[in-house]
């Protein structure tokens, strides 16, 4: 096995781990958690190509990475933002309670 | 310009104005509506006297005085204005006097004469608008302006005749009058319009540039139809038919007869003295256009060549059926269908003044007689027919004495009488025309049969012994005590007594003598005396008239009639001769079985063809209707059903999708997953390229 596909492995059982939390956890916070987990998986993903690649000198992944991870970071400042709002809103974080949006 | 000239038309404007606050006044005002019209009538014969004698003062060409205005622009350019005006000259100032003059005193007579009518209002009423009509018709220097006031005097004599419209025969006999008048006035109609489309002005007279004037008639002359005739003369032709229809000429005399439903006064007004003579009027006024000749051409019209023959036909057709009639105002009827063929003749074989002396004296002794018969039928109790009457000479003596003095004019006796010296100067015309003779032996035979025929109806109603009521008078008396006849009141014997004056007098001012009216007329200065042909033709005429009196006497009183029911001595003498008078020729037989028969015929077709065409139009209809339905089955159950369905569906289909979208997020992130894995699945085991 190959550095790269254990990499690869690893990030889909991350990608997993993340979904899997997401769709099935009722607190909003660790949905968002989940959502996080996901994010990462396709950052390790994105450093295993670059590492992996066939042209590891330029600096292309890791800028995709860190670009990724900021834009993570102000996601999950939205994010815990909305479910404060929600929370103050509706006296619950459970994302099952929070469904008036619907056809 | 004179005031005169300027204000020529307050002569008709001021009865037309009496009559249009009559005919609001309320019936019971019966003095303030007659006063209304008989002054308005009296200032527009004093009007008409200062106009006559202004004429009097102006000699030759500025005797002929035109105030023209325009009356609106229907088109560009100078052709398409209409202009309305007046003309003052000798024959309008003529013309004013008599109808003003007659018409007063025929207005004071009806006083007298509808003073029982409960409709005496109305009466006066439409009396005014006749004479304001009548009076246009004679100030008129506009075709137009004339065939206005020209119809609205046939309206007016429409409505007078059937005055009494309770009365079934004055009813129809209204009608007959209308409609006849009506077929000559189409074809004047078309006469204008042609007139005005060759001329481009219906004025007569208008310095020059009127239809009267020498430019026109030139234009017009020179012209010709494709039936190969001057236009000039067809157009005259057309505007004859008109005054045939409205003076009772032949063909169109029938509704001159029977209009004497009308109460007598109007008989005397509109059917003897002014409206009837208003064709000879009319001939007068475009006579430039009846002897236009084109140049160098010294032969007799054409257009003067029917006048006279029609004229001439009709003087003694009329006359011949007279002597049958047994109705006082018939007789006179048929008397002034006769005389008015005299004075179209006289137009023809004369010119303008021979035939307009005969009219002015007609019009005065003839309303005379007709308002003499109207005093004998009102002091008879409305009993028109003469073999009821007779004796009434001395029930009545200033009715007969007038009477007698109108029945000598008319006859034309001898020198002392008006209708003698007119009659005679168309005899001498008619003598010396150089196309035929016929005319003058037409004319002669009409005055023995006129002398005659007066004769009969004075010895029958004032001579002899009174035959009315012999049989009925026991059944009378008993509720009637005075059955007799008895004397007008005053307000009738004293236009009787002005009018037979006049009818002696008038005479005199155109003598071969001293032909003042002629010269008056015409302008000119023809030479006075008696030539020698002149004398001659005076004494056989004088002759042809006492033959015919005699004749009169003859039969008629040397024998009077003891009974009512006696015949007529000229039926013993010729049964069928006299039938055929009788029945006058049997001409209204012949239009109802020809033209109105016809015309029976004709609206039948119509019928018959309106029935069709309203099926067709039904069937149409009902196509239609049936497109529509069909329209609206499909509107209703294709396309709105349609429509609705499609929108539910639409709907539907929303609804299930919404389900989809049900709140929840994990549900959608779900979705979203499954959706990858199955993209990543076909990724991979179908899409390697």
């Amino acid at each position: 096995m190959s550095p790269l596909a254990g990499y690869l492995l690893l990030s889909a059982f991350l990608f997993a781990i993340g979904l899997a939390g997401a769709v099935t956890r009722r607190n909003a916070i660790v949905v968002l958690i989940g959502i996080e987990l996901m994010l990462n998986a396709a950052n390790l993903n994105f450093i295993a190509f670059w590492r992996f690649g066939p042209n590891p000198e330029a600096l292309t992944g890791m800028m995709f990475v860190i670009f990724s991870i900021g834009i993570a970071a102000a996601e999950a400042a939205v994010g815990l933002a909305l479910i404060i709002a929600i929370h103050r809103h509706y006296k619950t974080a459970n994302v099952d309670d929070v469904n008036q949006l619907k056809g | 310009m004179n005031w005169i000239v300027k204000n020529l038309w307050l002569i008709p404007a001021l009865p037309m104005l009496a009559a249009g606050i009559s005919a609001l006044t309320p019936q019971r005002c019966r003095k303030f509506s007659a006063s209304l019209a008989i002054g308005s009538m009296a200032i527009s014969f004093l009007l008409s006297l200062c106009a006559f004698s202004h004429v009097l003062g102006q000699h030759g060409e500025t005797s002929r005085q035109i105030f023209n205005f325009n009356w609106f622009q229907f088109a560009e350019g100078n052709s398409g204005i209409l202009q309305l005006g007046w003309v003052l000259d000798p024959l309008t100032a003529i013309m004013l006097v008599m109808v003003t003059f007659v018409g007063t005193l025929i207005f004071l007579y009806s006083l007298g004469y509808m003073a029982q009518d409960e409709n005496f209002t109305r009466f006066f009423t439409f009396l005014a608008l006749f004479a304001g009509a009548m009076l246009g018709v004679v100030i008129a220097n506009s075709l137009l302006l004339l065939f206005i006031c020209w119809e609205i005097v046939g309206l007016t004599s429409y409505l007078l005749i059937g005055f009494w419209y309770h009365k079934p025969s004055a009813a129809a006999a209204a009608k007959k009058a209308f409609i006849t008048t009506r077929i000559g006035d189409v074809a004047f109609l078309l006469g204008i319009v042609w007139l005005y489309s060759q001329s481009g002005t219906l004025s007569f007279y208008d310095n020059g540039s009127g239809c009267m004037e020498t430019s026109a008639l030139a234009k017009m002359v020179a012209q010709t139809t494709s039936a190969g005739m001057a236009v000039s003369t067809a157009i005259a032709l057309l505007i004859f038919a008109g005054a045939v229809g409205k003076s009772g000429q032949v063909p169109l005399h029938v509704w001159l007869p029977d209009a004497m439903e009308g109460p007598t006064p109007v008989s005397a007004l509109i059917h003897a003295a002014t409206m009837v003579a208003a064709g000879v009027f009319l001939v007068a006024r475009v006579f430039p256009l009846m002897s236009i000749l084109p140049e160098g051409s010294s032969a007799i019209p054409v257009a003067l060549q029917v006048v006279t023959w029609i004229g001439a036909i009709t003087a003694v057709f009329a006359a011949s059926i007279a002597v049958a009639q047994n109705d006082i105002k018939r007789i006179l009827a048929y008397s002034t269908v006769s005389q008015l063929g005299y004075m179209m003749m006289g137009l023809g074989v004369g010119g303008v003044a021979v035939g307009m002396f005969h009219l002015i004296t007609h019009a005065f002794f003839k309303a005379l007689l007709f308002m003499g018969a109207g005093s004998v039928i009102h002091g008879c109790h409305e009993e028109q027919d003469i073999r009821r009457m007779g004796g009434l000479r001395k029930f009545m003596p200033i009715t007969f004495a007038t009477y007698a003095i109108g029945m000598l004019a008319l006859a034309g006796f001898p020198l002392l009488f008006s209708g003698f010296w007119s009659k005679d100067e168309i005899l001498h015309a008619a003598h010396g025309w150089s196309i035929s003779r016929v005319p003058f032996y037409l004319g002669i035979i009409g005055a023995l049969l006129t002398a005659f025929y007066m004769t009969r109806q004075v010895v029958l109603v004032f001579f002899g012994n009174r035959r009315d009521g012999i049989q009925e008078k026991s059944e009378h008396r008993s509720h009637e005590s005075s059955h007799d006849p008895h004397e007008s009141p005053l307000t009738m014997t004293v236009p009787l007594m002005i009018l037979a004056v006049c009818a002696i007098v008038l005479g005199f001012v155109g003598t071969p003598a001293w032909p003042w009216f002629q010269n008056f007329l015409s302008g000119e200065h023809e030479a006075a005396g008696f030539s020698r042909d002149v004398i001659l033709l005076m004494l056989s005429s004088s002759g042809v008239v006492i033959l015919g009196l005699f004749l009169g006497w003859w039969f008629y009183a040397r024998k009077p009639f003891a009974k009512v029911d006696q015949v007529d001595p000229l039926r013993t003498l010729r049964p069928d001769i006299y039938g055929l008078l009788e029945n006058k020729y049997w001409i209204d037989e012949l239009y109802e079985h020809t033209v109105i028969a016809f015309n029976a015929w004709w609206a039948k077709v119509c019928d018959l063809i309106d029935v069709w065409l309203t099926v067709i139009v039904h069937l149409i209809g009902y196509v239609f209707v049936g497109l529509s339905w069909v329209n609206r089955f499909c509107d209703e159950k294709l396309v709105n059903l349609g429509f609705d369905e499609s929108c539910r569906r639409v709907t539907l289909g929303g609804k299930l999708m919404s389900r989809l979208q049900n709140g929840r997020v994990q549900n959608y992130l779900r979705v979203i997953g499954v959706a990858l894995a199955v993209l990543v699945v076909i990724l991979i085991w179908g899409g390697g390229k």
